[in-house]
């Protein structure tokens, strides 16, 4: 997968991550890859190891095995290089409530190392990015949730490092905060590469190019958007009718495989990938005076595949990554 | 270099709040007032001194009680402006920000010691104005003066030290406080054990934060009691950034 594709679009890549809390280990063999103009959506149930695996990723923990290489510099070899091309915005903001925004981005720039001459233009831009633009000279202490986030997003984007990584960035924002900042992440996905992690499963639909989903520090599941998409195809229909069906007959139309009975006047057909018989259902109905009501196409939605990936407790040690060539 | 951008930050955020100006205040009422009283006594009791040899100057007996009450007063108000140095930030996340940005430990580590010390030596400077005023209407011994205020300024950089280590161990501000107390005041009458004639007393006295300070502040400059509060130092802060690097690995 990686063989065929130029290193220089290759901002993070993982390998064999292992991280342990005394005998519990919250990351277990993790491997994965970010590439320049992807947002990589990190799901995962609480506890699955999402913050364990961001924190690593930032420098702020210490893996208990692993090589992570952030825009091809060892993060443990080389950590104030690597850490250079990193902003990380931790699931609480690290702001220093004393300090105004200003004040709290220039020291943040200058702690990035900004040329003193270029922290000014840094600034402008990052506020601006953010929405922050006439909030300079309040004292963050005064700030709303939203507005805090915002400038923990501009703290993590001043000195435009090549791969941003956000722990649950919309949590406790209200609904028109939450869209601005997936705009604004979605922006920031145009130059950088992205790392998201939430619980919020339309947010990863809505912004990320790519999926993962960890569970009990496995990755499970690991495929781009498009991919999912797929995946989330239906094969099955819901049918409805002002009289009960004939199950038998809907049975034997082409395509169908089963034929579940939902109540009296309702059942869902399930059928092939690629032999959809909504068509032949339809006519059948016609054709004996049901009375047709509905006929629905179900998706399987990500909640779904989430759920059957994180609740199948038992097997998830043995779970293989099912992953796509992204 | 990120050094000093660390420790100005850490220096100017000690003043937004008003910790900083109160135990400014605090500090400098209490010291002005011994220092009153000392000059006040020393006044009353020069004519009899003037006969005698080897008579305690005007240095000795202001300057030399002025240094000694404010050790003690800083023994208990270092530990209250180090606790907040690593175990507030760990406290607020703050830590992550300075973690996740490319600066090594002991950059960390030196910033905030260099923070806290800017702080102390400004106090320093205040308190040492107070004897220095002396020198316009006496004579001043500016050599005892100048042991003294070494010796203080030594001793402040050892508290902060041990404050800073202290402060790395916990997330709870007061715990630190608390506990750099205890380890200051310790080191400071741990020598009462060996006031007698026990074999081990000269390893009390030399570990003793108090006896070295004593001998600056009569005048006597020894390399063993610089070399002793440097070493102190060094290895309170080595031992933080140790502290601050497995602080990454176990969390």
């Amino acid at each position: 997968m990686t063989s065929s594709m130029s290193t220089e679009n290759l901002l993070v890549e993982v390998e064999n991550l292992y991280r342990y809390y005394d005998d519990h280990c919250a990351v277990q063999n993790l491997n994965f890859q970010l590439n320049k103009g992807e947002i990589l959506g990190f799901l995962g149930p609480n506890g699955a190891g999402k913050t364990t695996t961001m924190q690593i990723l930032s420098g702020n923990l210490a893996p208990s095995a692993g090589r992570i290489l952030i825009n091809g510099i060892d993060l443990l070899d080389q950590p104030r290089r690597a850490k250079a091309c990193i902003g990380y915005l931790p699931e609480q903001p690290p702001l220093y409530t004393d300090l105004t925004v200003d004040e709290y981005l220039l020291y943040c720039a200058c702690l990035n190392r900004i040329p003193r001459n270029k922290r000014l233009a840094a600034l402008e831009l990052a506020k601006q990015r953010c929405g922050l633009k006439h909030m300079g000279r309040r004292l963050i202490n005064n700030l709303s949730k939203g507005y805090r986030q915002r400038v923990g997003i501009a703290q993590a984007i001043i000195h435009s490092p090549a791969v941003v990584i956000l722990d649950e960035p919309t949590v406790g924002l209200d609904p028109i905060q939450i869209r601005e900042i997936r705009n604004l992440i979605v922006e920031l996905g145009k130059e950088h590469g992205v790392i998201l992690s939430t619980h919020i499963l339309p947010e990863v639909q809505t912004v990320c190019s790519r999926v993962q989903i960890i569970h009990k520090g496995h990755l499970v599941f690991n495929d781009s958007l498009a991919g999912l998409k797929l995946r989330l195809r239906s094969t099955s229909l819901v049918l409805t009718c002002r009289q009960a069906p004939d199950a038998a007959l809907l049975g034997k139309l082409p395509g169908v495989t089963e034929v579940e009975k939902l109540t009296d006047c309702s059942v869902r057909l399930h059928f092939k990938a690629d032999a959809n018989p909504a068509e032949a259902v339809a006519a059948a109905v016609v054709k004996h005076g049901w009375g047709l009501l509905e006929l629905t196409p179900e998706q399987q939605s990500l909640e779904q595949i989430f759920v059957d990936l994180t609740t199948a407790d038992e097997s998830a040690g043995a779970a293989p990554v099912q992953e796509r060539a992204a | 270099m990120m050094t000093f951008s660390i420790a100005w930050r850490e220096f100017k955020n000690l003043f937004l709040s008003p910790l900083a100006w109160c135990v400014l205040a605090v500090i400098l009422f209490i010291n002005a007032w011994v220092f009153l009283v000392q000059v006040d006594n020393f006044l009353k009791i020069s004519p009899s001194l003037a006969g005698m040899p080897n008579a305690p100057g005007v240095t000795d007996a202001v300057a030399g009680a002025v240094f000694s009450t404010a050790s003690v007063v800083m023994l208990m108000v270092v530990p209250l402006l180090s606790m907040g140095l690593i175990s507030g930030e760990r406290r607020s996340g703050t830590l992550s920000l300075l973690l996740s940005a490319p600066v090594s430990m002991t950059e960390i580590v030196l910033g905030k010691y260099l923070g806290l010390l800017m702080f102390l030596l400004i106090m320093l400077g205040l308190i040492t104005l107070m004897p220095l005023s002396l020198a316009l209407g006496t004579h001043l011994d500016y050599g005892k003066l100048f042991s003294g205020v070494l010796g203080l300024g030594l001793l402040l950089g050892a508290f902060s030290a041990a404050g800073l280590f202290i402060s790395t161990l916990t997330r709870q501000p007061v715990v630190a406080a608390i506990s750099s107390f205890g380890l200051l005041l310790m080191l400071w009458i741990i020598s009462w054990a060996g006031s007698g004639s026990g074999d081990y007393s000269p390893v009390f006295h030399y570990l003793s934060l108090l006896d070295h300070y004593g001998s600056l502040l009569r005048g006597s400059f020894n390399t063993t009691d610089v070399a002793y509060y440097l070493l102190f130092i060094l290895t309170f802060l080595v031992l933080s950034i140790r502290r601050l690097d497995t602080y990454r690995l176990q969390h």
